[in-house]
């Protein structure tokens, strides 16, 4: 059985005693005496026998439990009565709606119990960074409630259906709280999901929680809310910190993005293109910096075009590539494979006949690099020549991720016809290929 | 002032950080060194107090908020990794820290937690990047035997040390990271030390203790001592930082004075029929009163843009802010404190010091007119500065002034180097620990306990034994080593060099040699372990002689930035080798022959004196001796 995370023996007392979390125990074995509030059990630590408890002083201990244990009850956890702040907003800022996928942009902590819960409302995110009430009017709700590692092609139709509908309802921009790790999908997916957007739509998330004092998630939302605000630009874009400091954020168009690192601040990267756009949320300034695709206009109708094909994979080139990986594939049914192929473009000689089945079955194979900077080129190599001969489609310099979110958005809301889905994997719809790339546009190390 | 401490009810507990020196920080693999020079990255951030559920922030963490400052970071790329610059998540607990921290409580008679949780303590004053301190309760419940009394020993923490502070300018704080991390054992006592003298005693034994582990850091700054105060009718009172332990008794003292004067103003103003609602809370713009005024500091105020001079009257307080509460510090000051702290101001002016600073009588006059107080009755505050800094600062004063009708408010002091507090910020409340959930739980094993063993400390009895058997120390002598912070240093120099040097010369470099020289006006509180390390291998190597000891001493104490290889030949302290004393000895023979012929029985006197005036220090008198009585039997014998 499991109680307050707690399994086996221990749980089975403290269900027997009908203890609950915050209420004060008093634990005796041999004359050694602990007192304390009770606190919850990781799950994971579940099976050891221990019984957590915080001390007076705020300190948490774990009590081993042997059975001889003698427990009580000293107290019970008193009634909290939260009072929610009072807050008065401008409607004369731009309006902004912030829509939460999930994770914390505002944590509370429950001292006693060492919980940190999620607050979402627009009064106690206005009480946490009260900036925020001088740059808009914001709205803001939970549409979906997952990991962002947990997030499917089918969590996208939702998502654009939502930020359509505020579109349509005539807010100045939309901000889409979201994990980081499977952001970048998630924006690029929103890009090719509506079209001609007339105002902006930034995801925003935080690499540190919200219950710390350093979280980055309060400069993220007031950069991501001016953005959203003021932002000329009517894109699908990331903004996050642009460095690992309190400085400046930036916008990265959501198709160009990609998480390039696991716990820094400033993890996404624009990769093969610049970022659209630096901000300074404390001096509320926007310096775009990059041409803009779409501009902001409220004259704009958008176009909501959100079936994505959920049977799409990504594969990758390694030496020793197994070609039945392919045949599987196709023999499953899915409907679009995304190639991540070493250098220039190529996988190993053997997997050629593989492909050329797949295709010929009506299956797309998009070819990128994991490279990730620079452009495919399938005609330098003759690996490469009879890849293109085998009807692979040339990704350009798109990143595999924004390949594998356009291929699915194709597949689901255009055409499964090969001809025209490799003229619209190749077409530049929403800024996902650069047809130029400067040679500024790649990382050195300072000398 | 001669106070009786029982009779004033003074209750003292202890807090002693030590930091441990571990191969590598408490929660990442970077080195336990501070640096000097490095190739730095550097960056900005900001800090902002997370909610409690109920509404509830911190008042310590609020104040600091409020301040919004920004903190700026220097990270040594050899001393500090995205740990440090909270980029990336804690490793797990490091287990040799852990194992020190085991054998302390162990020495200390602790009952040991059975499974160590890790917690995050609410710190946003900038001092680490996290906005909290990773701090875990290792042992509970032991005590400690000081001059025969058992002292309580309520916690041992093991926690990361903050961030070292470069400096402040108008906007921002600069920390360096590289101390960001050492483990630190957070040793507290529980209030059973009853006198100024028996809290230094006891801060010594426990700082001794730790340092027997063999596994403490040495030098300025590795052990802080915080202190909790309090005296009947009074309030608990936290004093950070303590760096000297020869100020503890100093530092209480002190505290216990101010406690006493704080009383004794409550007293008065009750006598005096005063009521903390008879303090208003109206702020007044003054400026106008100090036109044309020659005060500097107020010219320069009132120069400046939303700039003025504001005031608030403490009806019925005349005489009261005079009133010195520490030496050097008056009730004024304390309040000038809370100016300081919450206003943001360089401080206050206050009518029992005025006229003064430029401030004339006349202005004064027409200060008390302009408010309508009575000169014979109230006491003015005034504050020159920003419009919204003074108005902070005054609120603060008022709240301050207010408390006085209760005694002494429980605060937290930051300890300065005369002895005196100042006033830091509030005491923190409760709402700021919560669970470090990035680090896994450590269960206590008995493979853990059995590992904590080769640290455990000595008992003092052993010890003493140890020297005086072992190591043939005089009981005197075994004493003094004994009661002296080094005495781990004194271990492990006799088991360094061992049959090179006697450990008595060790013992009494450690103790005697260093009580003379700072008789002889030597600050030796400069001298590191290191100094005294590298003195004691030059001997052992032969390159000087135990009489240069106290001279490369003095030196290192005056340049401590030198070594004792350097001090030693700057002052011409290498030993000579044989051949050159044979040389000079001869020489001194040619040059004081005729005497020698004259009188051959004072030969020897004559010849040892002038070559030792050449050569003290430099080599060994017993060795000088030797060559001169053969010398000189050779001469007389032809």
């Amino acid at each position: 059985m499991e109680y307050l995370g707690y399994r086996g023996l221990v749980a089975e007392r403290l269900s027997r005693l009908g203890v609950g979390v915050g209420d004060r125990l008093r634990i005796i074995r041999d004359g050694r005496v602990f007192e304390g509030v009770l606190m919850p059990r990781e799950a994971l630590y579940g099976d050891k026998p221990y019984i957590v408890i915080k001390l007076d002083n705020g300190y948490n201990i774990g009590v081993r439990y042997t059975g001889r244990e003698e427990i009580v009850v000293v107290g019970r956890r008193g009634e909290k009565r939260v009072k929610p702040p009072e807050i008065a907003q401008n409607p004369k800022l731009p309006h902004v709606t912030l829509l939460s996928t999930g994770g914390t942009i505002v944590s509370k902590i429950d001292y006693e119990t060492g919980a940190v819960k999620p607050a979402l409302s627009v009064p106690e995110l206005i009480e946490w960074i009260p900036e925020i009430a001088d740059i808009v009017y914001l709205d803001a709700r939970e549409i979906i409630s997952v990991f962002s590692e947990d997030i499917t092609p089918k969590h996208w139709e939702l998502i654009s259906r939502e930020i359509y509908r505020e579109m349509k309802n005539g807010v100045n921009g939309v901000v889409v709280a979201h994990g980081t790790d499977m952001m970048a999908y998630s924006a690029a997916a929103i890009a090719f999901a509506i079209r001609n957007k007339p105002v902006p739509i930034v995801f925003v998330g935080s690499q540190r929680s919200s219950d710390r004092p350093s979280t980055d998630s309060a400069f993220n939302l007031k950069a991501a809310l001016l953005t959203a605000a003021q932002a000329p630009f009517a894109e699908s874009v990331i903004v996050m910190h642009g460095e690992t400091g309190d400085t400046y954020a930036l916008a990265h168009r959501g198709v160009k993005a990609r998480k390039m690192h696991t716990s820094r601040r400033d993890a996404f990267q624009s990769i093969n293109d610049k970022p659209l756009a630096i901000i300074y949320p404390d001096r509320r300034e926007i310096n775009v910096i990059n041409k803009i695709i779409e501009h902001r206009s409220k004259d704009k109708e958008p176009i909501l075009e959100n079936r994505f094909d959920d049977r799409v994979a990504i594969v990758k080139a390694y030496p020793g590539f197994q070609p039945e990986i392919i045949d599987l594939l196709v023999d499953k049914g899915f409907h679009g494979i995304v190639l991540e192929g070493s250098g220039l473009g190529h996988v190993t000689n053997r997997a050629i006949d593989s492909i050329k089945r797949a295709v010929e079955e009506g299956v797309p194979v998009v070819m990128t690099s994991q490279c990730l900077f620079g452009r495919t080129d399938l005609y330098v190599y003759s690996t490469g020549r009879r890849l293109l001969a085998a009807g692979v489609i040339p990704g350009s310099d798109m990143l595999p991720e924004t390949a594998y979110v356009k291929l699915s958005w194709i597949l689901g809301s255009k055409t499964r016809d090969l001809r025209e889905v490799a003229k619209l994997m190749t077409t530049n719809i929403v800024g996902e290929i650069n047809p130029r790339i400067t040679v500024s546009l790649y990382p050195r190390w300072p000398l | 002032m001669k106070l009786d401490y029982e009779e004033l009810g003074l209750k003292v507990g202890l807090e002693i950080h030590v930091q441990l020196d571990t191969r590598h920080k408490l929660f990442c693999n970077c080195p336990t060194t501070l640096v000097k020079e490095d190739e730095e990255d550097v960056f900005i951030r900001e800090l902002r107090p997370a909610r409690s559920e109920l509404g509830e922030v911190d008042p310590a963490a609020i104040l600091e908020w409020r301040k919004r400052k920004k903190y700026e970071y220097y990270a040594p790329r050899s001393a500090s990794c995205l740990v440090e610059a909270d980029e990336e998540p804690p490793h797990e607990l490091n287990r040799e820290a852990l194992t020190i921290a085991l054998a302390i409580a162990k020495a200390l008679n602790m009952d040991i937690v059975e499974e160590i949780h890790v917690m995050r303590k609410i710190v946003i004053d900038g001092s680490n990047t996290t906005g909290f301190q990773r701090t875990a309760i290792i042992a509970l419940n032991g005590y400690l035997t000081v001059g025969g009394k058992r002292i309580g020993i309520q916690t041992l923490c093991l926690e990361e040390d903050a961030a070292r502070k470069l400096g402040e300018d108008r906007d921002k704080i600069k920390y360096r990271l590289d101390r960001l991390g050492i483990p630190l054992v957070e040793i507290a006592t529980a209030p059973d030390i009853h006198t100024p003298e028996e809290a230094g005693k006891v801060a010594f034994r426990i700082g001794q203790l730790v340092r027997l582990t063999g596994r403490a850091k040495r030098g300025l700054g590795t052990i802080r001592q915080d202190l909790n105060v309090s005296i009947r009718g009074g309030a608990k009172t936290e004093i950070k930082g303590v760096q000297h332990l020869y100020l503890i008794p100093l530092v209480v003292e002190y505290e216990v004075m101010r406690q006493k004067k704080l009383l004794e103003i409550r007293d008065e103003l009750l006598r005096r029929g005063l009521k903390p609602e008879d303090v208003s809370g109206e702020i007044y713009d003054v400026s106008e009163v100090f036109k044309g005024t020659k005060s500097k500091i107020i010219r320069r105020a009132l120069s400046r843009r939303d700039h003025g001079v504001y005031a608030i009257v403490l009806k019925g307080f005349k005489g009261i802010l005079g009133v010195e509460v520490q030496p050097g510090r008056r009730f004024g000051s304390e309040l000038a404190d809370y100016a300081r702290v919450w206003g943001g101001v360089g401080g206050l002016f206050h009518t029992d010091e005025l006229p003064g600073y430029g401030i004339s009588g006349e202005e004064v006059g027409k200060l008390y007119e302009y408010l309508g107080a009575d000169p014979g009755r109230d006491a003015i505050v005034l504050v020159a500065d920003h419009r919204d800094k003074a108005y902070e600062a005054l609120k603060a004063v008022i709240g301050r002034v207010r408390e006085a009708f209760k005694g002494v408010p429980e605060e937290t002091r930051a300890s300065q180097i005369d002895g005196t507090t100042r006033y830091m910020r509030p005491r923190p409340g409760s709402a700021r620990m919560y669970p470090e959930t990035d680090i896994p739980p450590v269960e206590v094993t008995g493979e853990l306990l059995r590992e904590a063993e080769k640290y455990v400390p000595e008992p003092p009895d052993v010890l003493m034994n140890r020297f005086i058997e072992e190591y043939g120390l005089s009981r005197s002598l075994a004493e003094a080593v004994l009661n002296d912070i080094r005495v781990d240093l004194f271990e492990r120099l006799v088991e360094t060099y061992r049959g090179r040097v006697q450990p008595s010369i060790i013992a009494s470099t450690i103790t005697n040699t260093l009580k003379m020289i700072r008789g002889e006006g030597a600050p030796i509180e400069n001298i590191r372990d290191e100094h005294i390390e590298e003195t004691i291998k030059l001997l052992a190597e032969g390159l000087i002689a135990k009489e240069a000891i106290p001279e490369i001493l003095k030196y290192l104490a005056e340049n401590p930035d030198s070594g004792a290889r350097e001090a030693a030949e700057k002052l011409g302290l290498t030993t000579i080798s044989l051949e050159e004393l044979d040389r000079i000895i001869e020489e001194v023979i040619r040059e004081n022959m005729d005497a020698i012929k004259r009188k051959p029985n004072k030969a020897f006197k004559i010849v040892m004196g002038r070559v030792m005036g050449k050569v003290r220090g430099r080599i060994d008198g017993r060795t000088v001796a030797e060559r001169v009585k053969d010398k000189i039997n050779n001469l007389l014998k032809t």
